[in-house]
């Protein structure tokens, strides 16, 4: 790569070409500060927070997507520059709803950061009239808050570029320019897929999750209920940055002490329900394959995706596998097998669900995701929530011992773990239908080409007599482009892997928010999922099928994967949606 | 923020939506498509409603909002159609001394609607102008083609009760 020398602040350093002010800033160990750049997300330069002085340029220019050149000359810390920021800061600020007390990102907002750190005395100073927005609560998943949006377009970029969905924009122009959908309809009105990428990227709390922490804490508090949890896979893996652990720390066995002492009768893993998909799933896969059915068959684990192949892809859903997701498979299980089991009513059951996502939000009031006549998962929270309820309980995270998950639905495999990364259902499926085609394990059952996070992968593989050509992709932009080379017939895969979100569930619309300066310079999606694949790679059993507590499923209550009674209960259907 | 679909039903033809699909069609492979395809679909219904933004989405593969994001944006474009009769209130520097704002707010405070807008019975469109050229009469707006002025509230009444039909 070639190198370029600049100078900072009056330090010689050299930087590979085509790298941008802020990126050169960065080797130089000054973080200029940025409000609407998001690496690989959004680059327009249009906040003039992240302003600095290049000698010769007429004006101050924007370091996140101003390019180096030989010898440039850039100065960060200048007097003006300071200023220029610290007045656009207090401009941003004066039409912005500042009730930072009572706002759900007081403790992960980065326009306050912002404030705190540019040194911001008053906050108010530019304060004049401003457009009164009403919230938009339309949508299952989401609160839209104008009041507090601050324009900087990292939404509507993740929207439409990385997802290509684009249900938001800026609408009108001028002072009146505000963040919403076409004809100011409801975004539960739109093809919104409610994958909350716009809600992970969002720097303040214009755009937040629909909060359902008070309907968890009233469910346990009713002596009538008997209230159990699942947790996905990658909430482990993402949870402890609320608390201070560093990205990519697994802090499975304390969130299982925290869900303890919120007060669930069970404490459940997804990733039991994983297991149960992959067995439906591979199976399912078989029999296309043997039967001639609808081929290439795609996952459906993602409600995201789902929803996304409903409006855009409808002619696409008969490729969808008919599993439900693995959060439906459990709630399905617990309140059929399970509540079976116990003698319990499942009408008194409630199941929770702790998801790196808001689609779940969405795909718990599904049409026919209600196997035993009651919905199958009655709340589903982020993990974000999932923190925030173990704050406001005082359960001292850190001091937590590590607990392990209850049994029979805590029991899962490797194969689980890595659902929550792009290219794990993949690889977790591969696993078993190597073994029901061939009757034997693979002789590697590490299949590392469908591991990463590229947008879009693809592999074959030789199983007994069968090519089984595959491919991965995540983000539903990407899903977009390899479906379309299905369509147009330049691709004949057997079996495709879509997860809704960039990286897969790790970097779920329902995570933790990491702040620009983290995001700009490491890629949270790889350190995440980086957890998952360590505790695939240390778990005892790394087979779904090789799960005893799945065998035992099977044999006293669903007999055979593919079963009458697994379909009644473990699959489901889907709605033809169209734009 | 409510919805902005306009309240007043579609009537476009056939004949107007061949000829839009033929300027679609013209238009839609190049970069910057959108501009030159919503002018001329204003010109053929005379507004942007969302059934109109719908066939352009569709068949160019554009987001709706973002098509109805531009339409916002350029105050060229409508969402409204203009009513039989057009009402122009001028707020000129002129008009405005004397006392035009009051005789706008007069007028859509008769009329229901606001600036851009059109009566659900589709009579009367409203439009705010800037100089018509007669300052003399200030203030002043048009109805069509007829100029009205040395206009007073009161008279507001008077002048739209002409136009019964």
């Amino acid at each position: 790569m070639e190198m370029i020398n600049v100078k900072i602040n009056g330090m010689d350093i050299a930087v590979p070409e085509g790298s941008t002010v802020l990126q050169a800033a960065h080797t130089a160990g000054i973080d200029i500060p940025t409000l609407c750049y998001l690496k690989d997300i959004n680059a327009i330069g249009a906040c003039r927070i992240c302003v600095v002085e290049v000698k010769g340029a007429r004006s101050l220019v924007a370091s996140c997507v101003y390019p180096v050149n030989e010898g440039m000359e850039i100065f960060t810390n200048t007097p003006k520059v300071l200023e220029s920021r610290k007045k656009t800061l207090e401009l941003i600020l004066s039409a912005h709803e500042r009730k930072c007390l009572s706002c759900v990102r007081a403790g992960s907002c980065e326009l306050k950061q912002l404030a705190y750190d540019l040194g911001v005395e008053d906050e108010g100073y530019y304060d004049g009239e401003n457009i009164d927005y009403e919230l938009d609560l339309s949508a299952a998943h989401m609160v839209r808050d104008n009041n507090k949006c601050i324009l900087c377009r990292r939404c509507v970029a993740v929207c439409s570029h990385n997802q290509g969905v684009g249900v938001i924009g800026a609408n009108e122009r001028g002072f009146s320019t505000h963040i919403s959908s076409a004809f100011e309809l409801g975004l539960g009105e739109t093809s919104c897929i409610s994958c909350g990428q716009c809600i992970a990227v969002c720097p303040v709390g214009a755009l937040t999750e629909k909060d359902n922490t008070d309907d968890v804490l009233n469910a346990i508090a009713d002596q009538d209920k008997y209230v159990i949890v699942q947790t996905a896979p990658a909430v482990r893996a993402a949870l402890g940055e609320e608390f201070g652990y560093p990205i990519g720390t697994n802090v499975e066995g304390k969130m299982v002490a925290a869900l303890r002492r919120i007060g669930f009768k069970g404490v459940f893993d997804t990733n039991f329900a994983a297991d149960l998909t992959i067995m439906e799933e591979a199976t399912e896969l078989v029999e296309r394959v043997t039967n001639g059915g609808k081929l290439p068959m795609i996952t459906s684990c993602s409600p995201g995706w789902i929803k996304y192949c409903e409006h855009y892809f409808p002619d696409m859903t008969e490729n969808l596998s008919t599993c439900k997701s693995p959060m439906q498979m459990f709630g399905a299980a617990a309140k059929t097998y399970y509540a079976e089991k116990l003698g319990l009513d499942s009408k008194k059951m409630v199941v929770v669900a702790v998801m790196p996502c808001t689609a779940k939000k969405f795909e718990i009031g599904r049409d026919d995701e209600n196997a035993a006549g009651v919905p199958d998962v009655d709340i589903s929270i982020t993990t974000r929530e999932l923190a925030r309820l173990i704050k406001r309980l005082g359960i001292n995270f850190a001091n937590l011992p590590d607990e392990k998950f209850d049994e029979p639905f805590g029991i899962s495999t490797g194969a689980a773990i890595i659902f929550g990364a792009t290219g794990g259902v993949m690889e977790a499926a591969l696993r078993t239908a190597v073994k029901m085609i061939t009757g034997n394990d693979a002789g590697n059952i590490d299949f590392t080409d469908v591991r990463g996070i590229e947008g879009i992968k693809e592999a074959s593989y030789k199983v007994g007599e069968l090519d089984v050509k595959v491919a991965v992709a995540s983000g539903t932009a990407n899903a977009a482009r390899l479906l379309k080379k299905v369509q147009s017939g330049e691709a004949d895969y057997t079996f495709i892997e879509i997860m809704g979100c960039p990286g897969g569930c790790v970097n779920g619309g329902g995570q933790p928010q990491q702040p620009a300066k983290i995001r700009n310079f490491e890629d949270i999606r790889t350190i995440r999922a980086k957890a998952l694949y360590d505790q695939d790679a240390s778990s005892e059993i790394r087979l779904s099928h090789e799960n005893p507590a799945i065998k035992a499923i099977y044999d006293e209550y669903f007999e055979k994967p593919g079963s009458h009674k697994a379909h009644e209960i473990l699959h489901t259907s889907y709605i033809k949606r169209g734009l | 923020m409510g919805s902005t679909i306009s309240s007043i039903p579609f009537a476009g033809t056939s004949e107007q939506e061949e000829q839009l699909l033929e300027v679609i069609e013209q238009n839609r492979d190049d970069k910057g498509c959108l501009m030159p395809i919503l002018q001329q679909a204003q010109d053929i219904y005379g507004y942007l409603p969302i059934e109109v933004q719908k066939i352009i989405a569709a068949k160019t593969g554009y987001p709706l909002e973002k098509i109805y994001g531009i339409v916002t944006f350029y105050s060229q474009f409508s969402l409204n159609p203009k009513g039989k009769y057009k009402i122009s209130v001028c707020l000129g520097t002129a008009c405005y001394v004397k006392g035009a704002g009051e005789i706008s707010d007069k007028v859509k405070e008769r009329l229901g609607i606001k600036n851009g807008q059109c009566t659900p019975d589709g009579k009367f469109s409203l439009e705010d102008c800037r100089c018509i050229g007669a300052c003399g009469l200030a203030p002043v707006m048009m109805i069509n083609d007829e100029v009205y002025g040395k206009l007073t509230v009161d008279s507001i009444d008077g002048i739209l009760a002409k136009y019964k039909d």
